[in-house]
């Protein structure tokens, strides 16, 4: 009897420390941006908005986590040698579903992002879960782990958003409900350069940010203080 | 003389004022991933270029006479469109890699792992998904596949060379490797902005 319950006890928690660390992990230490490069691809165009940055960060989310559960799910029926296609079907199919929902939900916002949708198949944080993780894990941590990655890739990403859309716009939210504007009165000697707005009168919107070099030189800069305070992840080679 | 006209505007246009890379993030990872040494690059970047070509009219005819409400089966078919791609992708890259390997065993090696690869390249799709949403035709397609893949092909040799070059300086050790790189990306892509200047058309119609 002493055995049976002891067993029992040993039985692992629906969500217990391991699951807690494969969210938390991508979203500090093991970033799939900052510290694995993954995922930089397309995505990366949108950030200039804060509002399409949530509504994609949201879409890869739900892209990695369910691609993960189905991977796992028949993660021994796939032979090695077609896993890539079998992968990119998953993938593309839930992409699909993705694109079509939103063209219903929202279609001005479907009409801003049009490509990047798409190109969320080929966003290399889903497939590198898919071959690092999802291939060798049971479903639920598969499906946990597809959480944590996408919700880490989204946090960069809507954090590059806000630095590019307030520096770069004065805006933030733009073309959602809950828009916020920080643009006061242009003062007196800026009003023949700065054609709209300046922030509260005394900062220029600064035009740099909307370019795509900015989201570069932003990650960069994060990759540089993220290296700092943990000089484990730095570069050797 | 028109359909020329066209074809150089789109190539143009591609290769340097928007520029896959630096100007929407396409194919990055690999981008740099593989952006080393120049050798490499060069392999990858003439792989693209090759998958790009061929790839971008193979999907235009599938979008055009398979998919679309006015092909063959008169069904309206295009959400199919990303998995009919991506496969068509895929399905290339394959054949591609078993041509090569018979036709040239020295290009197999030296291109070696970067020719799978290529098929999560998001320059690829990228490439097929842009022609869809800037309605191109034919020609026109073809003329964005090869100056798009040789636009990736310019910027990651480029990076290639400057990243050879870099592990001479004394970088802070927290940007060294992928925070400079950054960087890097960040500074060409201003370099080129400053090829937007360039009027593909006004081109043209001087050497008419």
């Amino acid at each position: 009897m002493a055995e049976v319950i002891t067993k029992v006890e040993e039985k692992e928690p629906l969500f217990g420390k391991k699951e807690r660390k494969l969210i938390m992990d991508p979203l500090t230490d093991n970033n799939p941006i900052t510290v694995q490069v993954l995922g930089i691809c397309s995505a990366l165009a949108v950030t200039s908005l804060v509002y399409p940055s949530v509504v994609i960060s949201i879409a890869v989310v739900f892209v990695c986590a369910f691609s993960s559960l189905f991977t796992s799910l028949i993660r021994e029926r796939i032979p090695s040698q077609v896993r890539m296609i079998v992968q990119l079907v998953i993938i593309a199919s839930l992409v699909t579903i993705v694109e079509l929902v939103l063209k219903w939900a929202n279609y001005p916002i479907y009409k801003q992002l049009s490509v990047y949708i798409g190109l969320i198949i080929t966003n290399c944080i889903v497939m590198g879960r898919l071959e690092a993780y999802a291939m060798a894990n049971k479903p639920w941590r598969s499906f946990v782990d597809g959480i944590g990655n996408g919700l880490g890739y989204g946090a960069i990403l809507i954090l590059v958003a806000i630095f590019r859309e307030l520096f770069g716009k004065g805006t933030l939210f733009a073309g959602s409900p809950i828009e916020l504007k920080f643009i006061g009165p242009t003062p007196e000697y800026m009003i023949n350069t700065v054609a709209e707005g300046s922030w509260f009168g005394w900062y220029a919107n600064n035009n740099l940010m909307v370019l795509p070099a900015a989201a570069m030189f932003i990650i960069a800069i994060f990759i540089w203080v993220q290296r700092s305070r943990n000089p484990e992840l730095v570069d050797i080679s | 003389m028109i359909l020329l006209d066209s074809f150089i505007n789109i190539f143009i246009k591609a290769a340097f004022v928007e520029n896959l890379v630096l100007a929407y993030f396409l194919g990055m990872c690999s981008y740099l991933a593989v952006s080393k040494t120049v050798k490499t690059a060069f392999g990858l970047g003439l792989a693209v270029i090759f998958v790009l070509g061929i790839t971008m009219p193979i999907n235009w005819l599938i979008g055009e006479y398979l998919l679309s409400e006015n092909g063959l089966l008169g069904i309206d078919l295009t959400f199919l469109r990303l998995i009919l791609f991506i496969a068509v992708i895929a399905s290339m890259v394959q054949l591609v890699e078993m041509v090569v390997e018979k036709v040239s065993p020295a290009l197999y090696n030296s291109l070696g792992i970067f020719l799978p690869l290529i098929t999560v390249n998001c320059a690829i799709l990228g490439g097929s998904l842009f022609m869809v949403a800037r309605e191109y035709n034919l020609t026109e397609s073809v003329a964005f596949g090869l100056g798009g893949g040789f636009g990736w092909f310019l910027a990651i040799i480029a990076i290639a060379a400057i990243r050879e070059k870099i592990k001479y300086s004394a970088v802070p050790p927290a940007l060294r490797g992928l925070g400079m790189a950054f960087l890097l990306t960040g500074l060409m892509g201003m370099a080129f902005m400053s090829l937007m200047g360039i009027d593909p058309e006004a081109l043209t119609s001087l050497s008419n």
